[in-house]
C-alpha cells in the first residue's frame, strides 16, 4: 500500500512494475496486450506481403526487381518500369523541393520577424495536410494543361537544344508524364521538408553564428560558412524524410503520371509508372494467380524502399541533435 | 577565505603615441525598452589591457559587446550615446557594422571554433571572407597568428583535424589566432579564460601580455585575482536595484585595487560581495 | 560628422575591396529565401483559390444528398461517399483509437524494456508504411481471403491502421506533458496506479488526446489510396459494412478521372467539403494545443 514514505520516484517506478494492487496488473497487462497488437500488425503486414508475393519470387527470384518485361497475358512480371518510374519522379521531386525547402526554413529562423515566422510555418505545413487525391485533382486539371502547353514546350526549346541535357526533354510534351507527377510531388514534400529544416537550422548554437559574425561577415555569410555547414547532416536527413513520403505517394502521381509502361525512357516527358501508382491501377485485374503475387511483389518492394530510406533518415536527424562529429561546441 | 586585496603587479605606466584606442561618451545601451547600463563614460587606452569588473549582472558583457555592435545583434537591442574607434562614431548613422566587427574583434567565453572546419581553415577564415585566395599568403597567416596565439607548436601537425577536435585550452586560443587573422585595431574578450582549466588560463593570461604588444585589449572578467594580474587599467561596474547597470570607478589597476576611491569597489575588492 | 566617421572607417576595413560584392551577394541570397518562404505560402494559397473557385459552384442541396447517378440523368451528388466516410472513419477509430493510446500510454507510463522498445520501433515504421501498402496488406488479408469481396470494414480497418501511429506519437506527446509530481501526489495519497493513470493522468490529458485522434482522423479521412483496394467504391447508399463502400476521397478520384465536365465539376465540390474539414480540424486543435500547454504550464 502506498503511504507517504514511498513517494519517490523509484518507488513509484517499483509500484508500476510489481503491480501490488490486482488492478494494476490487470491495467499493465491491457496496455501490454494493445501494444503487442501494434506490434502484430505490423508482423501480419509483413507476413502477409511476403506469403502473398511468394509466387513471383519463386517464379523469377530478385530479378523480379530490376527486370524491365511487365507482361500480364503471358504471366512474366519484371518491376523495373515502376521502380525505375517511382526513383525518377522522387528525384525530380527533391530536386525541385529541397532548394525550396531550405531556403524557406533559412528564412524563417535567420530572416523572419518572429511574430510572422510562426503564421507563415504554419501555412506552409497546411500545405502537408491537404490529402494526396486533390493534389491529383489540381495536378491533372491545372497544373498538366499549363505543363503541356507552356512549361514543356518552353523547355524542349531551350534545354532540350543542349547536349546531354537535352535527352531529358524529347519527345511530344502531353502534360501527364515523369516531368509533372515530379513536380507535384515536389509541392507535397516541400512542408516536410521545410518544417524539418527549419528545426535543424534553428538547433545551430548562436555561439557558432556569432563566432562567425565577430570576423566581420554579412548576414549571408554567416549562414553560409557556419549555420548550413553545422547544419549539413540534418538537413540531408530532412531530405531524405521527403524522398521517404515522395516513394510512397499514390494518388497525386497516378493522376498526373499517365499510367503506361512503355519502354524505360529518359526523357522527362514520357509517361509512365510508379511503385505505388502501379498497384492502385492493376489490383482489380489481378485475380489470384501470379499477376495477384506481381502485385503484392510491388507492394513489398515498395515497403522495403520506404522503410530503408527513413531509417537512414531518422539516423541522420538524430545525428544532428547531438552535434558534428566529435564537437564539444 | 581572507578578505585581503590582490596582489597588484608592477608595471610601468606609459601612455603609448601610437595604436588604437576606444572611448565611450554617455552610452547607455537597452534591450527593447530596458534600460541595461546608462551613461557609461570611459576610455580603452591604446595597447593596454583594460579590464572590465563587477558582480554578476552588472552590465560589463553588455558594455563589451556595443564595442563590436554585437549587442545589437539581439532582436530589439539598441543603444544611445556614442562610441569612438580612434575618434570615429562606429555608431554613426551610415557605419557599417561589419566593417565595425573586422577592426574590433571578439574572443567569446566559451570557445566556438568551427567544427566543420579544419584547425586551418578556422584561422583563415575571416580572410577568405575577404576573399583571399592566395594560398602562400594564407599559409603565412595561418603560420603567424598559430605563433602569436602560441598554439602552433601544439598543432603544426595536424592542422587539418577538426577545429572542434581539439582541447578547451587549445580551442580558445585557436579563436584567439582566428581573430588575429583578419588584423583587428582592438581585441576584446569576453571571460575568455572562465570556461578552462587553471593552467590553459595561465597561457590565456600570458598571451595578454604578448599581444598588449601589438594591439588595444579590453576584457571582461568575474576573475578579481586575474584582472589585477593581467590589466593596466580596470573598470568597476554595479548594477543598482533598478538592475541598471553604471560604471562607478575606473583608473590604473594599481590605484583600483590599492587605493579605490569609490566605497562600492572597495567592498567588492575586499570580497564583501559579488 | 557622420559620414567622416563612416569614411574613417571605411578607409580602415575596406583594404581588399570586395565590399560591395559581397554585400551584393547578401543581398541576392536574402531575397531568394524570401522568395522561397513566399512561394510556399503562394502555392497554398493558389491550390485552396482553385478549390474554392471551381468547387463552391457544385455546391447544392442535391449534391450533399443525393448519391451518384448517370450523367445526364440526373445531376445526383456524393451523399453516399460522405456517408461512407464516416461509417469507415467511425470503424477506423475503434481500431486505432484503442491501440494508439494503449500503446502510448504503455510507452510514457512504463516506457523501459525491450518491449518498450519494439513498440516504438513498430510505431516508426507504421508510420513510415505508405498508405497503398496498407491498403494492399488489407487487401490481400481480409479482402481477398478472409471477406471475399471489397468491403467498408477492410476500409476502416486501413484507416486504423494509419491512424494508429499518429495518435501514439501525438498522445505520447501529450502524456509527456502530464507532471510527474502529479502522479506522485496522487500515490501519495494511496490511489492505486491504475486508478493514478485513469483518474487523474488522463483527464489532465484529456484535450490533447482528443487533439490527437481528432488529428489522426482528419488524416486518415483524406486517404484514399487504401481505400481504393479494400472498399472500391459504391455509387450508391451502402450502410453494410461488408459490401463496397464510397468515401469522399475514393469520389475525387472517380469523378476526376471520368470524362464528363459534370463530374469534374462534383469532384472539385468533394474537394472543398475535404478542405474545409480539414481546414477546420487544424485551426481548432492548433487553438486547443495552445490553450491546455498554456494550462500544463501554469
Amino acid at each position: 500500500m502506498a503511504t507517504m514514505e514511498e513517494t519517490t520516484s523509484t518507488a513509484s517506478s517499483l509500484l508500476r512494475r510489481r503491480g501490488i494492487n490486482p488492478g494494476d496488473r490487470v491495467f499493465r497487462g491491457v496496455m501490454i496486450a494493445l501494444s503487442g497488437l501494434v506490434i502484430l500488425i505490423l508482423v501480419l503486414l509483413t507476413y502477409q506481403l511476403l506469403h502473398d508475393s511468394l509466387p513471383v519470387w519463386q517464379a523469377e527470384g530478385l530479378s523480379f526487381i530490376w527486370s524491365s518485361t511487365w507482361d500480364p497475358p503471358k504471366d512474366v512480371y519484371g518491376a523495373l518500369p515502376f521502380v525505375y518510374g517511382t526513383l525518377v519522379t522522387s528525384l525530380i521531386a527533391l530536386i525541385l523541393a529541397a532548394p525550396v525547402a531550405i531556403g524557406a526554413a533559412v528564412f524563417l529562423v535567420e530572416y523572419a520577424p518572429p511574430q510572422f515566422a510562426g503564421p507563415i510555418a504554419f501555412m506552409v505545413e497546411l500545405l502537408a495536410a491537404i490529402p494526396s487525391v486533390i493534389f491529383g485533382l489540381w495536378g491533372l486539371y491545372v497544373m498538366a494543361p499549363v505543363m503541356r502547353s507552356v512549361v514543356e514546350p518552353f523547355l524542349k526549346n531551350s534545354a532540350g537544344k543542349l547536349p546531354v541535357v537535352g535527352g531529358l526533354f524529347l519527345g511530344p510534351s502531353l502534360g501527364r508524364d515523369y516531368l509533372t507527377a515530379g513536380t507535384i510531388l515536389a509541392i507535397m514534400i516541400l512542408p516536410t521538408v521545410m518544417a524539418v529544416s527549419r528545426e535543424i537550422v534553428r538547433s545551430v548554437p548562436d555561439t557558432q553564428r556569432e563566432g562567425m559574425l565577430s570576423l566581420g561577415a554579412t548576414r549571408w555569410e554567416v549562414i553560409q560558412n557556419a549555420v548550413l555547414p553545422y547544419a549539413r547532416t540534418g538537413i540531408i536527413g530532412a531530405i531524405i524524410l521527403g524522398l521517404g513520403r515522395a516513394l510512397g505517394e499514390t494518388m497525386a502521381v497516378t493522376m498526373t503520371i499517365g499510367n503506361s509502361s512503355r519502354q524505360i525512357s529518359p526523357s522527362l516527358f514520357t509517361p509512365g509508372y510508379t511503385l505505388a501508382s502501379g498497384i492502385a491501377n492493376q489490383f482489380n485485374e489481378a485475380g489470384t494467380g501470379l499477376y495477384f503475387g506481381a502485385i503484392v511483389g510491388l507492394a513489398l518492394t515498395l515497403l522495403v524502399i520506404a522503410f530503408l530510406t527513413n531509417l537512414v533518415a531518422r539516423i541522420l536527424v538524430k545525428r544532428t541533435a547531438s552535434g558534428p562529429v566529435g564537437a564539444t561546441v | 577565505m581572507t578578505l585581503t586585496k590582490p596582489v597588484v603587479s608592477e608595471r610601468v605606466n606609459i601612455m603609448p603615441v601610437d595604436g588604437h584606442s576606444m572611448e565611450t561618451r554617455n552610452l547607455s545601451a537597452y534591450y527593447g525598452s530596458k534600460l541595461a547600463i546608462e551613461n557609461v563614460n570611459l576610455v580603452i587606452p591604446a595597447k593596454r589591457v583594460t579590464a572590465l569588473i563587477g558582480p554578476s549582472g552588472c552590465g560589463k558583457s553588455t558594455l563589451i559587446r556595443t564595442f563590436n555592435r554585437m549587442h545589437e545583434v539581439v532582436r530589439g537591442a539598441r543603444v544611445t550615446g556614442e562610441v569612438l574607434l580612434d575618434g570615429d562614431n562606429i555608431y554613426a548613422p551610415d557605419v557599417d557594422p561589419v566593417k565595425v566587427r573586422r577592426l574590433v574583434g571578439m574572443v567569446f567565453q566559451k570557445p566556438n571554433p568551427f567544427p566543420m572546419m579544419s584547425v586551418y581553415d578556422n584561422v583563415v577564415a575571416g580572410l577568405k571572407l575577404e576573399g583571399v585566395r592566395d594560398k602562400r599568403l594564407l599559409d603565412e597567416t595561418a603560420e603567424r597568428c598559430l605563433k602569436q596565439a602560441a598554439l602552433w607548436d601544439e598543432v603544426k601537425d595536424k592542422l587539418h583535424a577538426s577545429g572542434a577536435a581539439l582541447s578547451g585550452g587549445q580551442q580558445q586560443r585557436l579563436c584567439i589566432a582566428r581573430t588575429l587573422a583578419v588584423e583587428p585595431e582592438v581585441i576584446l574578450m569576453d571571460e575568455p579564460a572562465s570556461a578552462l582549466d587553471p593552467i590553459s588560463t595561465l597561457k590565456i593570461e600570458d598571451l595578454m601580455q604578448e599581444l598588449r604588444e601589438r594591439y588595444t585589449i579590453c576584457i571582461v572578467t568575474h576573475n578579481m585575482q586575474q584582472a589585477a594580474r593581467v590589466s593596466d587599467f580596470t573598470a568597476f561596474m554595479l548594477a543598482g536595484e533598478d538592475r541598471v547597470g553604471r560604471l562607478v570607478e575606473y583608473g590604473p589597476t594599481k590605484s583600483i585595487f590599492t587605493n579605490p576611491k569609490d566605497q562600492r569597489t572597495e567592498d567588492y575588492i575586499t570580497g564583501r560581495f559579488g | 560628422m557622420a559620414t567622416i566617421a563612416a569614411e574613417g572607417l571605411l578607409a580602415k576595413s575596406n583594404n581588399r575591396g570586395n565590399l560591395r560584392r559581397r554585400y551584393f551577394v547578401d543581398r541576392l541570397l536574402g531575397a531568394l529565401v524570401t522568395l522561397a518562404a513566399a512561394l510556399g505560402v503562394a502555392l497554398l494559397a493558389i491550390i485552396i483559390a482553385y478549390i474554392v473557385i471551381k468547387g463552391l459552384p457544385a455546391w447544392n442541396l442535391e449534391f450533399f444528398i443525393g448519391h451518384t447517378e448517370p450523367v445526364g440523368v440526373a445531376q445526383g451528388g456524393v451523399g453516399q461517399a460522405i456517408v461512407g466516410s464516416l461509417l469507415m472513419l467511425a470503424v477506423a477509430c475503434v481500431l486505432g483509437i484503442p491501440l494508439g493510446i494503449g500503446a502510448a500510454l504503455y510507452l510514457s507510463e512504463y516506457g523501459r524494456g525491450a518491449f518498450a522498445e519494439v513498440t516504438q520501433f513498430a510505431i516508426e515504421t507504421i508510420a513510415g508504411v505508405p498508405s497503398i501498402v496498407a491498403g494492399a496488406f488489407i487487401w490481400a488479408f481480409l479482402v481477398k481471403t478472409i471477406l471475399g469481396s471489397y468491403a467498408g470494414l477492410a476500409g476502416g480497418v486501413a484507416l486504423g491502421i494509419i491512424m494508429i501511429p499518429i495518435v501514439a506519437r501525438t498522445a505520447q506527446e501529450v502524456l509527456r506533458l502530464v507532471p510527474d509530481s502529479l502522479r506522485e501526489a496522487s500515490l501519495a495519497l494511496g490511489i492505486p496506479y491504475w486508478k493514478t493513470v485513469i483518474y487523474i493522468v488522463l483527464p489532465t490529458a484529456r484535450a490533447g488526446l482528443v487533439t490527437a485522434v481528432v488529428l489522426a482522423a482528419a488524416r486518415a479521412g483524406g486517404e484514399s489510396a487504401p481505400l481504393l483496394l479494400t472498399s472500391l467504391g459504391n455509387d450508391f447508399y451502402n450502410f453494410d459494412l461488408l459490401k463496397p463502400m464510397s468515401a469522399l476521397p475514393l469520389i475525387i478520384y472517380k469523378y476526376a478521372l471520368s470524362p464528363y465536365e459534370e463530374w469534374h465539376q462534383q469532384a472539385w465540390g468533394a474537394a472543398l467539403v475535404l478542405i474545409v474539414v480539414i481546414g477546420i480540424v487544424s485551426l481548432v486543435t492548433r487553438w486547443s494545443v495552445n490553450r491546455s500547454a498554456r494550462r500544463l504550464r501554469g
